[in-house]
């Protein structure tokens, strides 16, 4: 009997994976191309456009053919170049690290930022700013990891103790409280310190400050990140399809939640180390891959990086031109957009999330 | 029908028990009234407090005492007494025990309103004291329509977990926009609006005591008055229908007394959160479910939280002082976390 149910169970499963709507692996290796050519415009744009616009012929010349005596070399290679790569790494990080949550969780409303995992980072960095103002951007990264860890244990902890589970409201509720407890302690540390205004604009999230050597610290964090969740993204649609399904199919659902959770403290942790909190990007991706290429984390993690890194380039580009020659915090426009694709998910799944 | 937490019935309690209760809250309100007047940067003795109070203290004991400690005393016990209050409302109303006046984005819509002034008035000209309290009710009253009208579907009514999932993204949107305003403004007026946001009793003087206590004694008398009918929207909107209450039109006005709350209260304490959440919860545990005590309960426990919360900061690490909405969110979240784990 029970063997017959779950060989049904699996025969199910395999109705929906195979089923031709739930994925298009030919929308995916499509926008992965588009994707990749959106990203190499981006990149030269985003090199090209600021408090100095630079000719997109210049930029060409600065990246290959390299002369330290004139300035605008200088800026590209100095500030433009690192700032933009970040913005690419920083964004795939958010956006990916908010698909595994959601496939993980099945919480439609799963994003590093609103489960609180920012603020507990950008805690520990403001800690670190205010009280130990010379550590080495090693540690920053490793407190900032610490501190992303501490905010997740903490909001899966309280999923996992409730009476009725950890059901996606309950997990928004947590995130929601321990975001605004990080936030007011890292504010009372900065107001403590005299350092408000200082830290304010990193709070607000962006990568104006980003430099070559923390670029080269944290992008093999970030792709190694990136490479993992590609690698665990078989079970994660496994999961994504729910215990039942998962368990059926003999999925080990604790490995894989532990090592899914790691990837999304280092991906998350490192992103908040270099760009501050940015909310929202975790949020919307995931949800835009998924409708474009179906339920498959094999494709939608891949899609989710690059467009997350498309988003990020192009809210820098528009947080320079909005309000020039004043920058605009990144963190901010992109909750500006973010905030009405919550909505519309809320609206939508508010029925059934209780 | 399904049972929730709110109308779920509870072991009815004694009448004495409960004024018991009421009364013994009053009474802490009172021994940290007196710890309150003791406390801060100078330190005056127990001594030199009670002769001032008597009339015959320094010039300088005169001044600490009642244009500096007093004022900002009494500003945290109003303002505690409605922030709990306001949450008391929006709790019966919504009958969702999480729901809160901070959490539900009001707050922040007061602050947008304040900042808004503060940006296009700067620091020099000093903003009317009477003005506030309007500006913020302006910025709230915007905030929570805005709120009920993405929150409510004509086929599904308001659900009430929506109204706070929509509260959450309201709260963000208008969280973004404050950001890129306050990063615009010169020093003094950012740090003012720092300390506004994280919850310092910033408004300490008689004016503001003048400013709030209009609002209060309208709109808390008012939702004790509406005890019976916070009690009757306990059991959902179709019982209540049944008791003879126009539900839509008395959860316009209820919500409207939250809102009008919580924004005067914002208007001279900031961005305090989770008194509204966790006095009434607190209240309930207490004294059940019935507004015609828990309504009080609820003020008498936020007060006493804020007033100790403030004390607490001034008192922990002298002479800096720490907003008592920093030491509300250090005892409120890990409770609120606690309540999600346990309870709902």
């Amino acid at each position: 009997m029970l063997k017959k149910l779950k060989s049904e169970k699996e025969s199910e499963t395999e109705r929906l994976i195979s089923q031709p709507i739930y994925r298009r692996p030919r929308m995916a290796i499509f926008v992965l191309i588009i994707g990749m050519l959106v990203l190499i415009v981006g990149l030269m744009l985003s090199i090209s456009v600021g408090a100095v616009n630079i000719p997109l012929r210049t930029v060409w010349d600065a990246i290959f053919h390299y002369n330290s005596n004139i300035t605008e070399h200088g800026i590209i290679q100095e500030i433009r170049v690192p700032r933009a790569l970040a913005d690419i790494l920083v964004g795939a990080g958010f956006a990916v690290a908010g698909a595994i949550m959601q496939g993980m969780t099945r919480n439609p409303m799963a994003d590093s930022g609103i489960l609180g995992i920012n603020a507990g980072a950008i805690f520990m960095v403001a800690i670190s700013f205010a009280f130990f103002p010379g550590l080495s951007y090693n540690w920053m990264m490793l407190l900032s990891f610490i501190g992303a860890a501490i905010s997740l244990i903490l909001v899966y902890g309280i999923g996992a103790l409730s009476r009725k589970g950890m059901t996606p409201i309950r997990l928004v509720l947590a995130g929601s409280a321990i975001s605004a407890l990080f936030t007011a302690l890292s504010e009372g540390v900065a107001i403590y310190t005299n350092l408000s205004q200082d830290i304010a604009f990193w709070f607000a999230g962006g990568t104006a400050g980003a430099k070559w050597n923390q670029l080269e610290i944290i992008t093999p964090w970030i792709l190694l990140g990136l490479i993992c969740a590609l690698l665990l993204s078989r079970s994660i649609t496994i999961l994504s399809l729910g215990d039942e399904i998962a368990k059926g199919l003999g999925q080990r659902m604790t490995i894989v939640r532990v090592l899914g959770a790691l990837i999304v403290l280092i991906l998350a942790g490192v992103s908040v180390s270099i760009a501050g909190p940015i909310s929202f990007v975790g949020l919307v991706i995931p949800h835009i891959a998924r409708l474009l290429v179906g339920v498959d984390y094999r494709w939608i993690i891949p899609c989710s990086a690059i467009l997350g890194g498309i988003l990020l380039t192009v809210a820098d580009i528009g947080a320079r031109m909005i309000n020039a020659p004043f920058e605009s915090p990144i963190g901010a426009l992109i909750a500006i957009l973010g905030v009405p694709f919550f909505l519309y998910v809320a609206r939508k799944e508010g029925r059934n999330l209780s | 029908m399904k049972l929730n937490k709110l109308n779920r019935p509870e072991k009815v309690k004694k009448k004495s028990y409960k004024i018991t209760l009421i009364l013994i809250f009053a009474f802490l309100i009172f021994i940290t009234f007196i710890i309150s007047m003791n406390t801060g940067v100078s330190t005056l003795t127990p001594m030199e407090v009670l002769n001032t109070i008597l009339g015959q203290g320094t010039d300088f004991q005169n001044l600490i005492l009642f244009e500096f400690r007093l004022p900002r005393i009494i500003i945290s016990i109003l303002v505690g007494a409605g922030l709990a209050v306001s949450g008391c409302i929006l709790q019966g109303v919504t009958r969702n025990p999480l729901a809160d006046p901070g959490l539900l984005g009001i707050t922040i819509g007061a602050g947008l309103a304040v900042v808004l002034f503060v940006s296009f008035f700067p620091s020099n000209t000093p903003a009317p004291t009477l003005l506030l309290p309007f500006l913020a009710l302006l910025g709230a009253s915007l905030t929570g329509m805005v709120i009920y009208l993405l929150a409510y579907s004509k086929q599904d009514g308001l659900i009430p977990i929506r109204l706070i999932l929509v509260g959450i993204a309201v709260s963000a949107g208008l969280g973004a926009i404050l950001t890129v305003l306050s990063l615009r403004l010169n020093h003094n007026d950012y740090d003012m609006i720092a300390v506004w946001l994280v919850g310092r009793i910033w408004g300490s003087s008689w004016d503001f005591v003048l400013a709030l206590i209009p609002w209060l004694v309208i709109l808390l008398p008012y939702a004790f008055y509406k005890a019976r009918i916070l009690d009757a929207f306990g059991f959902g909107d179709k019982v209540a229908t049944g008791f003879g209450i126009s539900v839509e039109k008395e959860r316009m006005k209820l919500l409207g007394i939250a809102i009008a709350l919580a924004a005067s209260c914002v208007s001279v304490s900031g961005g305090i959160a989770f008194v509204g959440l966790i006095g009434p919860h607190l209240a309930r545990r207490l004294i059940g479910p019935q507004h015609k005590y828990l309504l009080p309960a609820s003020a008498l426990i936020g007060a006493l939280m804020l007033i100790l919360a403030d004390t607490l900061g001034r008192a922990i690490l002298q002479p800096t002082e720490i907003p008592a909405g920093i030491v509300v969110a250090l005892i409120g979240a890990p409770y609120f976390l606690y309540m999600l784990a346990r309870e709902v």
